[in-house]
């Protein structure tokens, strides 16, 4: 179970299929749907695309969809929210541990956090979707929010 | 009683990965019998925080010449390799 995901995730901020040519794309939409909602502020996109050109946030994952979680400092949060975004084509992002390698990225997980130790379990609830198999290929695979609710709660 | 060994935590903003990263290895060490002293912060921030580590587990590099032993892995966050990577703690730890 994924409550915590799915509790964090407003359905206006679920992007599925997208056309993007760059991870600054992705970022860029995702970032724009949490400020519409209130959840972050403006200088969130900014941060977030800032700390993803020195300190990437892709996620090799050794198979077909890789996954990336940008984020930023706490400051530019106002409510603790996640975005989530499957691409029609991925686009690349460069690796967490290695900052020179891209890989190309399918589903992007957007984490807007204010406190960890209170945004403990959404956190863990990421981890724990990003290793259960074939979950990743069921977000990607969605084609309605209801759908990605479906694999959350599986 | 062994002192309890300090684990310093890294990743970009230490907010996110490193915490996922700081619960899993308490959790488990835990578990090995080993009582650790997590303390997480921002890759930038690990020369400055290094001297009483043990050891510095990091999702993203560090700079470099730290003189203490250094993790790098994705392992809490993807679990490829988790298993190889917690023996490897472990050795560090009990070293």
């Amino acid at each position: 179970m994924h409550d915590s995901i799915s509790r964090h995730l407003d359905p206006e901020a679920i992007c599925l299929g997208v056309e993007a040519t760059s991870n600054r794309d992705v970022i860029d939409l995702l970032a724009g749907r949490l400020a519409a909602l209130g959840r972050v502020r403006p200088s969130f996109a900014g941060a977030v695309l800032a700390r993803e050109a020195s300190m990437p946030t892709g996620l090799p994952l050794g198979g077909a969809v890789n996954v990336a979680v940008p984020h930023t400092d706490p400051e530019h949060v106002v409510k603790p929210s996640l975005a989530l975004a499957t691409l029609a084509r991925p686009v690349g992002f460069g690796s967490m541990d290695d900052p020179d390698e891209e890989i190309p990225v399918g589903v992007v997980m957007m984490l807007a956090l204010d406190n960890k130790d209170a945004q403990i379990d959404m956190l863990r609830e990421v981890a724990e979707l990003i290793q259960r198999p074939g979950a990743l290929a069921a977000l990607a695979a969605a084609t309605s929010p209801d759908e990605i609710y479906a694999v959350l709660g599986a | 009683m062994p002192r309890t060994k300090v684990v310093l935590v890294a990743c970009g903003t230490a907010v996110a990965t490193s915490t996922v990263v700081a619960n899993a290895i308490e959790e488990e060490m835990r578990e090995r019998g080993i009582a650790v002293d997590i303390r997480q912060c921002k890759a930038t921030e690990v020369p400055g925080l290094i001297d009483d580590v043990d050891l510095v587990v990091s999702t993203t590099p560090v700079p470099p010449d730290l003189d203490k032993p250094v993790i790098t892995t994705l392992a809490f966050l993807t679990g490829i390799g988790k298993a190889e990577v917690l023996d490897k703690i472990e050795a560090a730890l009990r070293g």
